[in-house]
């Protein structure tokens, strides 16, 4: 009997223009060639045009101090802080927007998604109204709507609204705020280091589930270690009691925390956008997965969460996870518009030191360069849940 | 690597060659401007008596009337000029870039725009400061706003001088930064900010423009920096420089010795020398600066001398109703001292 065999692959690559390969090849090396040298053309006639204009580049003005005031900031800064301190307090406070907008604007979305299958008329249809509204006016609008609301419909600061301890005026959210200490630090650590066992506990419990069918508490167990840790590394950090209270003082109040109108409306702003779009892409998750699978854990026995959690949504995060991480992407760029409203975050403070400094290509690059190291370690991350979470084929 | 490769890859840079190529050097304005027929004016987006539109899209104002009579003494014609409204941020990268010819939107001289933008400051056509717009009644000077939230706009010397003075005075100042004029004045007027600062001039043109009832808000005395405004034009064109100066010059002088819209025609026949080298009756100084002999007698019939220009725009007949202070004369003890046109 002959066997069949394969037809032996051409080992040597042709670089002849006669070959197919080696065409495409030398397509491909005149391509980037070409790229790379228009590009380092418009590099030098940029340069060459600021010299002969005596416009100044260079990145130097980093080094010098920024001199002006920034309203919030997480960073604390001085009269002598550097531009790389600036552009550092800018970075954070769009991260605070960011991960705060994407840890709400997905709960929110989650929820008006599942509530378009809901059996109550009522329910289904705001959640209908709410996407249809928040999807089609521009995000542009609804912040400056949202801060024309938080700044016209709240009280003056001088009949501010006293809730307790807690303030609430034009000037913002006031509210006591542990005084921080070793304590309070040694308890997100706490926290931090209960996660690792806990992550491992759950798995662990899954797969008791899978081989056995008898449920562990998952939940509660979790929920005991983390503040079990939290509280050893509060008590061991000395036990701090302190709270600063907010105090209303003559422009303004003294004392506690506080969130300022222009962040509130640009969160909510930001998560009400994009909680829409989330809806829609968490709805066709769920309605992606077949009616057959519903209907065989329902056979299996499987009760309505379970079979949700079990089945369903395993399966329809294939579908929901890509689209996501563009949403997410979207809400962190999104937040660039905090111009238009006040909010100093890292395009505001470009803007400032543009101005200041005269050097707006180099400014506009680093916040080119920011925003585009945010996208992609989104993705990254996004990328490697969608794959820890892709059903495998047996 | 074969010779095909390298020539196909030469052959692609030098197609990329063709469409990108080093501009003309920059100079030579008053060419262009002739063979264009239309001076290129950057102006405010918009702030009462200093640059505005009105419904119609005809533009008035302090910074506006200074191009106008450019125009007239360049082009003969007070109308050929294209405004282009500029906010803070793009107006520098517009009269880099060659967009505009001239800058004139109130813009504050200091070192680092003359020197690290590649461009000029022209002259001072207006002497401002720096002052804060409050609610009457709270605080009665600038140095009782403690911890006070101001809005200010994005992009200007507001923020630094706002800084330098809270830090001074340990106050502890909150600025609220907007990108646009008029959302840092609706949040003001909104009462999200106890305060609302910019150059005394522009806090007067707010007032009188957004507020409902001016009489209830007051520009407090203080004045917490040196902001003297006038219009910019590109390095490495010194003809072009010299008329935009001379033209700003000249409207001063022309107050100094009594020209007004009214008697140009008039004074052209008179005995004093001077004015007859300034409009050109006796001398041509024209032709010293690329110009006819007639280039200031144009611009003053056009525009009026610098004093009507004030009154015209910002003066006690309209809603800012500013005093000439600082803007008088040198004669009459303010700061407009013009270098004698000889």
């Amino acid at each position: 009997m002959i066997e069949a065999q394969p037809i032996p692959k051409n080992k040597t690559r042709s670089m002849s223009w006669g070959s197919r390969e080696g065409r495409g090849l030398i397509y491909q090396l005149v391509a980037i060639a070409a790229v790379a040298a228009l590009i380092w053309l418009l590099v030098t006639n940029t340069l060459a045009n600021m010299r002969l204009r005596g416009i100044q580049s260079g990145y130097d003005f980093m080094s010098q101090p920024f001199g002006f005031d920034v309203s919030e900031t997480l960073i604390p800064y001085d009269v002598m802080s550097t531009y790389w301190i600036a552009f550092a307090i800018g970075l954070a406070n769009t991260l605070k927007v960011a991960v705060l907008g994407i840890f709400l604007a997905t709960v929110v979305g989650t929820l008006i998604g599942i509530g378009r299958f809901s059996s109550n008329f009522l329910v289904r249809k705001v959640c209908y109204g709410y996407v249809e509204f928040f999807r089609n006016v521009p995000v542009y609008l609804q912040l400056l709507i949202w801060y024309i609301v938080f700044t016209d419909l709240l009280p003056s600061f001088d009949d501010a609204w006293v809730m307790g301890h807690a303030y609430l005026s034009k000037g913002g959210l006031s509210f006591p705020w542990p005084v921080w200490k070793t304590g309070q630090s040694l308890a997100v650590i706490g926290l931090l280091i209960a996660l690792m066992p806990s992550y491992v506990y759950a798995r662990r419990a899954r797969k008791h589930f899978d081989m056995t069918g008898k449920n562990r508490p998952v939940l509660p167990v979790v929920f005991s270690l983390i503040v079990a840790l939290s509280l050893l590394g509060w008590l061991v950090g000395g036990a701090p009691m302190e709270w600063s209270l907010p105090e209303k003082g003559f422009f303004q109040v003294e004392g506690g925390s506080s969130l300022s109108p222009e962040f509130m409306s640009l969160l909510v702003g930001l998560v009400l956008y994009t909680a829409a779009f989330i809806a829609e892409i968490v709805r066709s998750g769920i309605a992606s997965v077949s009616l057959g699978q519903h209907e065989a854990a329902a056979s299996l026995g499987l009760g309505k969460r379970q079979s949700m959690r079990l089945v369903v949504l395993p399966q329809a995060l294939r579908v929901i996870i890509p689209p996501l991480t563009s949403q997410y992407l979207n809400l962190t760029k999104n937040s660039s518009l905090a111009v238009a409203i006040g909010y100093p975050e890292l395009v505001s403070i470009a803007n400032t030191t543009l101005n200041q400094t005269g050097r707006a290509i180099e400014a506009l690059s680093i916040v080119m360069l920011v925003y585009l190291m945010l996208s992609l370690i989104t993705a990254a991350l996004m990328n490697w849940f969608n794959a820890s979470s892709a059903i495998r084929e047996r | 690597m074969t010779l095909k490769f390298l020539k196909l890859s030469l052959a692609a840079a030098a197609a990329a060659t063709a469409f990108v190529s080093l501009p003309a050097h920059a100079g030579k304005t008053l060419e262009a401007i002739k063979a264009r027929g239309q001076v290129i004016c950057g102006v405010h987006t918009g702030l009462a008596g200093f640059s505005q539109a009105d419904s119609a899209g005809a533009w008035s104002g302090l910074d506006v009337d200074y191009c106008k009579a450019l125009a007239a003494a360049v082009l003969n014609d007070a109308t050929k000029v294209k405004w282009v409204p500029l906010n803070a941020q793009q107006r520098f990268t517009a009269l880099q870039s060659g967009e505009i010819d001239v800058l004139s939107r109130n813009t504050t001289d200091t070192l680092s725009r003359d020197a690290s933008l590649g461009l000029h400051f022209v002259a001072t056509n207006f002497y401002d400061g720096q002052g804060f717009l409050v609610k009457k009644g709270k605080v009665t000077s600038a140095k009782q706003l403690k911890g006070a939230a101001v809005c200010v706009q994005a992009g200007t010397t507001t923020e630094k001088n706002m800084a330098d003075f809270s830090r001074a005075n340990n106050l502890n100042l909150k600025p609220v930064v907007f990108e646009k004029i008029e959302a840092a004045t609706g949040a003001y007027f909104s009462g999200r900010c106890q305060a609302y600062t910019t150059d005394a001039s522009g806090l007067a043109s707010t007032r009188a423009k957004e507020a409902k009832d001016p009489s209830e808000h007051v520009i407090l005395p203080d004045l917490i920096s040196k902001e003297p405004l006038g219009p910019m034009v590109r390095r490495g064109d010194d003809e072009w420089l010299a008329i935009a100066r001379w033209v700003l010059f000249g409207l001063i002088e022309a107050e100094e010795f009594g020209i007004k819209q009214s008697n140009v025609e008039e004074m052209k026949k008179s005995t004093d020398p001077q004015i007859g080298r300034m409009l050109g009756s006796t001398e041509d100084l024209g032709k010293h600066l690329g110009l006819d002999k007639e280039w200031l007698a144009r611009a003053i019939t056009a525009t009026g001398n610098y004093g009507e220009i004030f009154e015209r725009n910002v003066g006690s007949k309209t809603a800012l109703n500013l005093p000439r202070g600082k803007n008088a004369l040198w004669t009459n003890g303010g700061l407009m001292y013009a270098p004698p046109l000889r």
